[in-house]
């Protein structure tokens, strides 16, 4: 197992076919995270993220299709697998939390029940040892016990969203895919789910993609950033580095556009015009009808890629160091 | 029940709004036959007011009834009591909270609404010609030529421009940023003392979210509106409002003006509020944020602070006594609470 990161995506595309004409909703994505790690993917609405998270569990809908690229899990690659083998993998060893868990629940079964339901369909423990375990996943999201035989419109938003987590976690999977997990949820309740994946993380040594398009959350849940624009990974690097020393205008961008409760009020940048259309994306870099740094160049030629150390970005036009 | 009003004196300082003891209790069950003796106290005794140009901040969780108070102002929701009492400076002071008939229909002049969700507010079938020039049209303000100058003015004033283009188009053509843009417009067509403006920018994406307060705070101050801006966000709050009013379970529970809130907040759930919000910041590490897992049920609740089962320094002395009343801590700052 050594010698390979835990997941290691490789020039990842990925087309749908729609009506309109082929929509490019991944682009050449490569990335990789270690056992324990977890890497927050920020964008705004539009640019790929989720595609991407069904795409890393072949999840994708009927009308796209993975043209080329590798997800390697552990050394296996996953795109290469049959159907059946699959779904050997999905919530074995990657587990996912969709955005809108609160609808994930099946309104006419108890929670616990569709948690032992999950639980069946990976292991051949007796059911009363799979009673035991939801017993103790309940206890590891904060959830009372007295809840595993009530229905879902017992538990309010955040309840059910922890059951959500719950239900990802029941197999031990080495990865958890969270597809904006607290986006419906208040402050405070998001404030609790946040720091409870930490120390779950922390418990199980679980490797996490954090998928959200904001960037508050993001900082304070990611060991690794990559910030999506277009399809594209356009800048990739550890927290402290993307935050502190951002190289992509669209990443500085993001950072200024956002408001914060604390330190001096600073002015808010305004990133105009708007995302683009993904059945005509610009030509070079894609965000170069709204970056105030692009140059002649930016619209002719893809980018090339400014590394520093570890942490990257793909742009022309790159701040001094 | 709620306090009497005060007798309304012609005054040059009047505040446009003044909020008196307002209240929303909607009925939990009953049927015809069973008179219904359970209520949901969603807005409860609900005191602030409203300068002319000013924007106020109403922040608070999902389900504390800041929404529903916004619609009584506007009177999409008739209040169960209380006043409030309406002065544009141009004629008599009047209650709103009672006004029927073509009164009714005038005061809607003075007071729009901007919605959360800009896909579920506009009718598809119309055009945006039709959806902003709708006020003017309901308002029986000037003819067809009229209005379809007017409309252009304001397409061009929210930043759709040219506003020929955008004319004879449909809601589904044009983006989320783009429709609250519209949502806007049609707001503000009628030149409204006031908008009530509910999580106007809580749809959008980050980049295009920006845009749409930067251009609502330059209309309110060129235009002098004020502003009720319903919001669950702490940070977008204080760059939208001067003050700020939080409320928990149909109370407000501190108000005040926005930077002396964040940088002192008084009431253990402001705190709370407060230190939930993520910083954009990996290198720093928020303190666990105080407060307890309780809830107070809206049913005819018990008369106690509505914050007791959650509050972390609650002590006998709240339990059995009122929910606390607003009083004066700092120079702007009101807090509910025997502890603060």
């Amino acid at each position: 197992m050594s010698g390979y990161p835990l997941l290691a995506v490789e020039d990842l595309t990925m087309h749908y076919q729609t009506r309109a004409g082929e929509v490019c909703a991944v682009d050449g994505v490569s990335l990789s995270l270690e056992r324990g790690q977890s890497l927050g993917l920020v964008g705004e609405s539009g640019c790929g993220k989720s595609s991407l998270a069904l795409a890393l569990l072949r999840l994708q809908p009927e009308n796209a299709q993975i043209l080329r690229g590798k997800v390697l899990l552990d050394g296996v690659d996953l795109v290469s697998l049959s159907d059946e083998e699959m779904r050997k993998y999905r919530w074995n060893r990657i587990a996912m939390v969709f955005q809108s868990a609160m609808n994930a629940l099946d309104p006419v079964y108890r929670v616990g029940d569709q948690i032992i339901e999950a639980l069946e369909q990976h292991s051949n423990a007796a059911r009363h040892e799979m009673v035991e375990r939801v017993g103790e996943l309940y206890k590891l999201v904060n959830l009372s016990p007295n809840f595993i035989q009530r229905y879902p419109h017992e538990y309010s938003g955040g309840m059910k969203q922890r059951a959500i987590i719950a239900m990802a976690l029941a197999c031990e999977p080495d990865l958890i895919i969270a597809d904006e997990p607290t986006t419906a949820l208040d402050v405070i309740v998001q404030d609790h789910i946040l720091r409870e994946f930490g120390n779950i993380r922390k418990e199980l040594n679980m490797s996490m993609l954090y998928i959200s398009h904001d960037m508050a959350v993001i900082a304070e849940v990611s060991d690794v950033v990559a910030v999506m624009y277009a399809g594209k990974i356009v800048e990739y690097g550890t927290a402290g580095e993307v935050f502190n020393k951002p190289i992509h205008p669209y990443t500085r961008a993001l950072m200024s556009a956002f408001p914060s409760v604390t330190g001096e009020k600073h002015e808010l940048a305004t990133l105009g015009g708007e995302p683009p259309n993904p059945l005509d994306l610009p030509s070079g870099c894609h965000f170069h009808p709204r970056c105030p740094f692009a140059t002649a160049v930016c619209a002719e030629q893809e980018p090339p890629t400014v590394r520093r150390g570890d942490h990257w970005a793909d742009c022309w036009n790159p701040p001094e160091d | 029940m709620a306090a009497a009003a005060q007798p309304t004196s012609p005054n040059e300082d009047r505040p446009l709004l003044q909020v008196e003891g307002l209240r929303k209790h909607f009925p939990a069950g009953g049927s015809r036959f069973r008179r219904n003796e359970r209520f949901i106290h969603a807005v409860d005794d609900v005191n602030f007011t409203l300068g002319r140009g000013e924007s106020l901040g109403l922040v608070g969780e999902s389900g504390c009834g800041k929404t529903t108070t916004g619609k009584m102002l506007v009177r999409l929701i008739d209040p169960t009591d209380g006043h409030v009492i309406f002065d544009d400076g141009t004629g008599e002071p009047t209650d709103i909270a009672t006004l029927r008939g073509k009164p009714l229909k005038e005061f809607r002049k003075h007071a729009q609404m901007i919605f959360q969700d800009p896909y579920e507010s506009m009718n598809p079938r119309r055009t945006i010609f039709d959806t902003v020039a709708e006020p003017l049209q309901v308002q029986d303000i000037g003819t067809l030529v009229d209005r379809l100058d007017r409309v252009m003015e304001m397409l061009a004033l929210v930043g759709l421009t040219p506003p020929r283009t955008f004319l004879f188009r449909y809601p589904h053509e044009l983006s989320g940023g783009q429709r609250q843009r519209v949502a806007i417009a049609r707001a503000l067509i009628v030149e409204p003392s006031f908008v009530v403006a509910d999580e106007p920018t809580s749809m959008l994406d980050v980049s295009v979210r920006t845009g749409v307060m930067q251009l609502m705070a330059e209309l309110a101050s060129g235009l002098g509106i004020g502003y009720l801006y319903i919001t669950h966000d702490l940070a977008v709050a204080r760059y939208m409002c001067s003050r700020i009013a939080v409320m928990y379970l149909g109370k407000i529970v501190e108000i005040g003006d926005t930077e002396e809130i964040l940088r002192s907040p008084q009431h253990p759930y402001t705190q709370a509020l407060l230190s939930a919000v993520p910083v954009p910041d990996p290198t720093v590490a928020r303190e666990p944020v105080k407060i307890k897992g309780g809830v107070t049920t809206l049913i005819n609740p018990p008369a106690q602070c509505r914050f007791y089962p959650r509050c972390p320094i609650a002590d006998d002395y709240c339990e059995t006594n009122d929910h606390p009343p607003l009083e004066h801590k700092g120079q702007e700052q009101e807090v509910a609470c025997y502890k603060a």
